[in-house]
């Protein structure tokens, strides 16, 4: 048989790309023409009298109209939550506590398809991963931090615990439903009642989430959910009767935030932007250090603050793993979120998507190679192909700066010290990967890192018990676990 | 110019981490595969099953028989194509030959002291060269698992290649028996010894130890094919043999390999199942497809 040169092999995956329609039906989903504000137990139509739309970004259809709250709506919101947490939640033993958050949780798993459809519908993420992954999670959530309720003593030994009053919480757009539980639950769990405001881009299944609160009887109050854009998150950030501000979203607005809560007594964790270095090393099991970067980069179109965004790969095994991700990305399948085939779904907002294009742009003319992978995208709606930038020099802006979508920047590395250093030279510290085959090479790495999370030989992986946070320009506080109770307590 | 062959050090480790393959296997059970693409994959299926059966008790009568249903698979459906192949023991490929005559269905053999292989290398290669003389198109050897797990990688390289020898121009498949090898490292290791030695296809199992074939072991398997022909050019034939008997089970397979190693291994040269029973459960997927309701497993032939 004649042997072909190596350099112009070639596999083939258009047939891999190419299968017949699966899409998951939307009959599941009850979505209503329009929502008002969840406030004190009950939807409320807004003082503010505006509503605004929610759309579908995988074909710029209308899916339904939310309520914009005003200042008026938020005082009223705050209201609420200060007079159910003094009248019945601070007082209520954790015991009870407790039933209220396993209702919750048990009564997402029974609606888990609807959650999901619908969160696929607002946010465009593939409905394989808000199925396999944002519904069952945000249930674990509940679940986790309801077993908490009554322990608290056993969490914080020798200390007594006190629950801080009304949250302030804002969530952003990348896991709708799942952000509202990792800020719910344990604010619950503490004795803590809550404003939450999801992002003005996905508000429907935090709205879905506020009627299922409903249903469980949560006493009025407790939790209070109402929509809005920035104005709204500034007026729960500035409103003077909010104990606690938890905020998840970009770096920007992490530091306005900042500067409005300084010299007040107003507790706050931030979890903000990220860049994280993912790390090759020629002794790692390569193919799953691929399957690793792949999912660090594209999972949830790369909408991800913990995102692998940049790419080390030591020097002898680099083209190796280049052509192996290259490959990989061939098999993506990019298109209709609700397929349940789709890889990747739909950017999350035409603005997002200009923000992407732009650091594509960007990326080119800086002198980086770009390789994306083949296929058409749907002509309707906001995608984006899976990209690559190899020749990519550290100070180049795509490796230097957030840009939360399906981008990738790769570099080359010869030695532990050298990838240390330059993983480590970022504005950001919120998570890392590791991939190699010998353990004291991770114990070596994970102690420099400077980043809340790094993950060895795996990446994205999330679990309730686990504290999830950031050092530098990534946030601070920690949410998960143990240390995400004591986000929400005062330890006397 | 000298050709050099290049044959990689067998002593150093292989990679492979087993949380992260059995992730990446799970998920391609995750595509959805409906119409059109199910249809295409369970004839592809069809057209790729070696129709087995390796038993002390085969007669010139039961062989014949399986030859029979290899060509004539479920005459209620017209047009299906054939199986790919008939798998018997060295001493019944005389009347495999006979029976499928012209039909383009191969005769493969088993042979090298067929399944444990605890044989001499010369009872080997005369077991082997009485198959292909018999007509046998392909040998299924099985490697020395005794000698490869005690690091003797010398030795298992050179029995691969005198077999190759011995096979002449029949098509060499080489089974790992990968139940026996237990971790995914070792069935890397021996599927780079198995193709740097001259295998044509590598294959997971006899079917007489259990695990046989899943999706993780044939996945490190691929990916050693794949990584084998970007370093030479040369394409190798993989066959997953033992315990897959379901046809969701065959399209998840097609699917890794179509995702691993692309389109142009999605052909029967390429790629084969080594099963019995999955045929049936093909056709009555089949028979669904075209009926819109499933009939029992009493009209469907068994042979």
């Amino acid at each position: 048989m004649a042997t072909k040169k190596s350099n112009t092999i070639k596999l083939k995956f258009d047939s891999a790309r190419n299968l017949s329609p699966a899409p998951e039906s939307k009959s599941a989903a009850k979505i209503n023409p329009q929502y008002d504000l969840f406030i004190n137990g009950r939807f409320e139509k807004p003082l503010s009298k505006k509503y605004f739309a929610t759309i579908n970004p995988a074909n710029e259809e209308k899916l339904s109209e939310v309520a914009e709250a005003g200042n008026a709506d938020v005082n009223k919101a705050v209201n609420a939550a200060r007079s159910a947490y003094d009248k019945t939640w601070k007082k209520m033993p954790g015991k009870e506590r407790a039933k209220y958050i396993y209702r919750i949780a048990r009564m997402i798993q029974e609606r888990a398809r609807e959650f999901a459809v619908i969160e696929t519908l607002d946010g465009g993420k593939p409905i394989r991963e808000s199925r396999d992954f944002d519904v069952p999670t945000a249930a674990n959530h509940f679940f986790y931090y309801a077993g908490w309720a009554d322990k608290l003593e056993y969490a914080f030994p020798n200390r007594m615990t006190q629950p801080l009053g009304v949250a302030g919480q804002i969530i952003p757009w990348n896991f709708p439903l799942l952000m509202a539980a990792w800020k719910i639950a344990p604010a619950l769990a503490t004795g803590n009642t809550v404003v939450l405001k999801p992002a003005e881009t996905t508000p429907l299944t935090a709205l879905k989430l506020a009627e299922i609160i409903q249903e469980a009887d949560l006493p009025p109050g407790v939790v209070n959910i109402i929509t809005g854009a920035g104005a709204t998150g500034a007026a729960i950030v500035n409103h003077p009767d909010i104990n606690k501000i938890a905020f998840t979203g970009s770096t920007d607005v992490g530091k306005i935030i900042q500067r409005a809560i300084a010299g007040t007594a107003k507790k706050a964790t931030l979890e903000l932007g990220g860049k994280a270095a993912n790390i090759i090393f020629d002794d790692a099991p390569l193919d799953q250090a691929v399957e690793g970067v792949i999912n660090g980069i594209f999972f949830n179109q790369g909408h991800v603050c913990c995102a692998g965004s940049r790419l080390y790969v030591q020097e002898s095994v680099f083209k190796e793993v280049v052509r192996k991700l290259k490959d990989r990305m061939e098999t993506l399948i990019v298109g209709d979120p609700l397929d349940k085939n789709t890889d990747i779904g739909a950017i999350n907002s035409r603005q997002q998507l200009n923000t992407i294009n732009d650091y594509i742009k960007i990326g080119q003319k800086e002198g980086a190679e770009m390789f994306q992978s083949s296929g058409n995208l749907p002509r309707k709606g906001f995608f984006c192909k899976p990209t690559i930038f190899t020749n990519v020099a550290q100070s180049n802006r795509i490796a230097q700066e957030e840009i939360f979508g399906p981008v990738l920047a790769i570099q080359s590395f010869r030695t532990d010290d050298e990838v240390i250093e330059k993983a480590n030279n970022t504005p950001f510290g919120l998570s890392a990967g590791v991939w190699t085959d010998k353990g004291s090479k991770i114990f070596n790495m994970t102690t420099k890192l400077r980043a809340g999370v790094v993950w060895a030989n795996t990446f994205n992986k999330f679990d309730p018990t686990s504290p999830f946070g950031g050092y530098k320009e990534s946030g601070y506080g920690r949410e998960g676990g143990l240390h995400g109770l004591g986000a929400y307590v005062e330890l006397v | 110019m000298i050709a050099t062959k290049i044959i990689p050090d067998f002593s150093q480790p292989a990679h492979i981490d087993q949380v992260g393959i059995e992730e990446r296997a799970s998920r391609f059970t995750k595509r959805s595969i409906k119409n059109e693409t199910k249809l295409n994959g369970l004839k592809l299926a069809l057209n790729m099953i070696d129709l087995t059966t390796l038993e002390g008790k085969d007669t010139d009568g039961k062989v014949r028989q399986l030859c029979y249903k290899a060509l004539h698979l479920h005459d209620a459906y017209p047009g299906l194509p054939t199986v790919a192949a008939i798998c018997v023991y060295p001493s019944m490929v005389n009347v495999a030959k006979k029976a499928l005559g012209d039909s383009g269905v191969k005769v493969a053999a088993v042979a090298t002291a067929f399944p444990s292989g605890q044989a001499p290398r010369d009872v080997k290669i005369r077991d082997t060269k009485f198959a292909v003389q018999q007509g046998a198109d392909e040998i299924d050897m099985v490697i020395s698992r005794g000698k490869f797990l005690q690091g003797e990688y010398n030795f298992v390289f050179d029995e691969i290649a005198t077999i190759k020898e011995a096979c002449g121009d029949a098509r060499l498949k080489v089974i790992l028996e990968t139940g026996e090898l237990v971790t995914y490292d070792k069935v890397r290791k021996a599927s780079d010894i198995a193709m740097y030695a001259g295998a044509d296809f590598i294959k997971t199992s006899t079917g007489k130890i259990s695990p046989a074939a899943t999706m993780p072991v044939t996945l490190v398997m691929l990916e050693a094919i794949r990584d084998f022909y970007y370093k030479t050019g040369k394409r190798i034939a993989m066959k997953p043999a033992g315990g897959i008997s379901k046809s969701k089970l065959a399209l998840h397979y097609l699917v890794m390999l179509n995702e691993v190693l692309g389109e142009e291994w999605m052909n029967n040269h390429w790629f084969r199942f080594g099963a019995s029973s999955l045929a049936n459960d093909i056709l009555m997927q089949l028979m669904k497809q075209r009926t819109g309701v499933y009939q029992s497993a009493n009209y469907f032939s068994i042979d």
